[in-house]
């Protein structure tokens, strides 16, 4: 785990540490400087098989370290047993073995995993140990599921969660799914993955191009584009619940890059409708209401996302691309196309991701005369309050197609030489980097919105 | 479908199996030789020289290739067709004609054993003739209607592009029995969504152009295959500007 930590931090050349120096550029989303100091020693087992506890262990501490609002302190440097149950924390001197320097915890998760019912049953407990048990009791709860891999690794999930929400920080993103696209199966199919990578599943069987896999503000349904044998690319719309194809009209021509309105009602796509470029359409997600946004003559216009979270009153906001200027970049405008306004940065810029709390972009970016010829792409981040960018990727690598976390502190992304990619997740202060995948080339990832 | 060029990388392999094939098959093929005569009794006389040799095939097609094999026992020298080669050993031989080869192993006091193997070579049937061309030579498209090259990030139809299409409108206009479709490429840079549409705008220029010069349009449709089926993947300036095309294509594949 550790090693692969270290690779990826090294592939991809991410700040593997708070950036000091971009403070004074933007609002940086995570609170930079005082994270907790987390305690997670080994969750004691009765009856329970190995490689379930095995499983439940590291699951636990993965979520919790990928969190990025924690400092994990590591398990080979505790002095104190784990705790038997919530009675050691009323003793001081029991807490003071871990509170004490050099280890200074301050949170510690602990509890026990056993078997009932038949099943797995884990109580997990979050304690401020600085405080006496009454104020230090933060969390207690129990998680039963099938005694199996997955179920061992979905308590893990929800005990982080609880966990990360307990601490102040809000949801948290461990059993979020990753849509992407990868061509594994031998053509460019739409796969799901669980956020840290596990459990990997093909949803299309097209055998053609599938191109910008989307998630449904709901979770159940995916929309996607997709190109078959020599036929035009159109959108097409699948359920996650029954794994069908959905009715969605088709147009003459092109029709790609869709995207959800926040309360899933609408989706806003690119479309040549006959014509020789694309526009931003959009339209009811039962097909109706068909209405264009942008009136280009010549020029392509795609790749919208939408903002989470709109100023009250407003209709909605979407951020998309456009070359009406030359080479792309990136534009905001009103839901029903009024206000267009292009975002000051010059040169290649796309593949924009509009932030939960609404406050920032993830987008992909070529500067002008920095690599043009290499194909380098890295992704940045524009904060609309400061008027300001961040650069995450500094790799030699075509970074593209960041998608952000529904935490607002994580955004997954693709990586790779041209024509190979791979998927990493990392925080928007550029630490926890993750490798996602490594089987064919995977690209085009897509966080869901719960 | 899209005809593809074979690429390098599957040439090499294409040769590289031949090779194998060649050496397996004179394994396989291999006769079992006469077992040697026992060895004889300490005396004063040296042991006469043996040698056998096989061809493995013993048939080829003209082009093609076969493996000749040896062994000897008792030689100082071993020659085949008068060239001194191993003592035991192989070699891949390409006759075009048949041929009959021997081979001479010379014991240490100067006698001699030989042996021989022959190969016969058959020509490949005759090519069969093209029917007489009626209204278009539709062996000769693909090398008749070039390509159309872009600038980077470009649609627009630059000079020598405007050269390639005017001679490809020429074909089209003097077959109009023919349908052809544009295929628009991309180079490796930029996002695979954007280069999508980049190459539908390159096709639909292409296109255009065409139907400036006389083209009927009802015989060109349009595609766009994005930076995906690249024509190379190298990350040079010549492999960028390669894969950023108009391809064309007889109509219906």
């Amino acid at each position: 785990m550790k090693t692969a930590r270290v690779l990826a931090c090294a592939l991809l050349m991410v700040a593997c540490a708070a950036f000091a120096g971009a403070q004074d550029q933007a609002n940086i989303v995570i609170t930079g400087t005082s994270k907790f100091n987390l305690a997670v020693p080994l969750f004691p087992a009765n009856g329970v098989a190995p490689d379930l506890q095995t499983t439940f262990n590291q699951v636990l501490w993965n979520d919790l370290y990928q969190s990025a609002v924690v400092t994990m302190v590591g398990r080979s440097l505790y002095t104190a047993a784990a705790p038997s149950g919530e009675q050691d924390l009323s003793n001081p001197a029991y807490r003071q073995q871990w509170t004490a320097a050099p280890l200074n915890i301050q949170r510690l998760v602990f509890g026990q995993m056993q078997m009932a019912g038949g099943g797995l049953v884990v109580s997990g407990y979050l304690y401020d140990v600085t405080q006496p048990p009454g104020a230090g009791r933060l969390l207690a709860r129990r998680y039963a599921n099938p005694a199996t891999a997955e179920g061992a690794r979905q308590i893990a999930h929800h005990l982080a969660d609880d966990v990360i929400a307990a601490l102040g920080f809000g949801p948290g993103i461990a059993s979020s799914q990753i849509a992407f696209i990868s061509n594994r199966s031998g053509s460019q199919e739409v796969w799901t993955m669980d956020y840290d990578g596990a459990n990997p599943q093909q949803r299309t069987h097209l055998h053609g191009i599938a191109y910008s896999p989307r998630i449904s503000p709901d979770g159940k349904t995916l929309a996607f584009m997709s190109k078959v044998g020599s036929g035009q690319p159109q959108i097409r719309l699948l359920s996650l619940i029954t794994n069908r194809l959905l009715p969605f009209p088709t147009f003459k021509g092109m029709s790609t890059t869709p995207a959800w309105s926040p309360d899933g009602g609408k989706l806003a796509f690119a479309a040549q409708m006959g014509g020789p470029n694309l526009e931003i359409y959009t339209i009811n997600a039962n097909g109706s209401g068909l209405t264009r946004l942008t009136h280009s003559r010549g020029f392509d216009n795609l790749a919208p996302t939408w903002n989470p979270k709109p100023p009250a009153g407003s209709t909605g906001q979407i951020a998309f691309v456009s070359s009406r200027l030359g080479l792309p970049g990136i534009y905001t405008m009103n839901a029903d196309g009024s206000n267009q306004q292009r975002l000051p940065l010059s040169g290649y810029a796309v593949s924009p991701s509009w932030s939960p709390n609404g406050l920032s972009l993830a987008f992909a970016w070529v500067r002008q005369g920095g690599g043009e010829n290499s194909g380098a792409s890295d992704i940045y981040i524009w904060y609309f309050g400061g008027q300001k960018y961040v650069q995450l990727t500094h790799n030699e690598q075509r970074n593209d197609f960041p998608s952000w976390a529904p935490d607002n502190r994580h955004i997954v992304f693709e990586s790779g030489p041209p024509y190979h990619n791979q998927l990493y997740s990392v925080a928007a202060d550029g630490s926890v980097p993750a490798q996602l995948t490594n089987r064919g080339d995977n690209e085009m990832p897509n966080w869901s919105w719960h | 479908m899209e005809s593809q060029q074979p690429s390098s990388r599957s040439l090499v392999a294409a040769v590289a199996s031949v090779f194998l094939l060649s050496f397996g098959m004179a394994a396989c093929g291999k006769k079992a030789a006469p077992p040697p005569p026992p060895p004889a009794p300490p005396a004063a006389e040296a042991p006469a020289p043996t040698v056998t040799l096989n061809a493995s095939p013993t048939s080829i097609e003209s082009g093609q290739s076969s493996s000749l094999s040896w062994t000897s026992e008792n030689a100082v020298k071993v020659e085949l067709d008068g060239t001194a080669v191993n003592l035991n050993g192989s070699q891949p031989v390409s006759p075009t004609d048949s041929t009959n080869y021997q081979i001479t192993a010379t014991s240490a006091d100067g006698r001699t054993a030989t042996a021989a193997a022959r190969i016969t070579v058959s020509q490949p049937p005759p090519p069969t003739v093209a029917a007489a061309p009626t209204t278009g030579d539709i062996g000769t498209f693909d090398e008749k209607v070039r390509d159309a090259f872009f600038d980077y990030d470009k649609s627009d139809i630059r000079p020598d592009a405007q050269m390639t299409l005017q001679a490809d409108a020429a074909f089209l206009k003097a077959h109009p029995e023919l349908a052809v479709q544009i295929v628009g490429h991309c180079d490796a840079r930029g996002s695979a969504e954007y280069n999508l549409a980049l190459g539908s705008r390159r096709a639909e220029s292409v296109k255009q152009y065409l139907v400036s010069q006389g083209v009927d349009a009802s015989r060109i449709t349009t595609n766009s295959v994005g930076k995906e089926q690249p024509f190379c993947t190298e990350t040079t300036e010549d492999c960028y500007q390669q894969n950023r095309r108009g391809h064309m294509l007889k109509g219906g594949q």
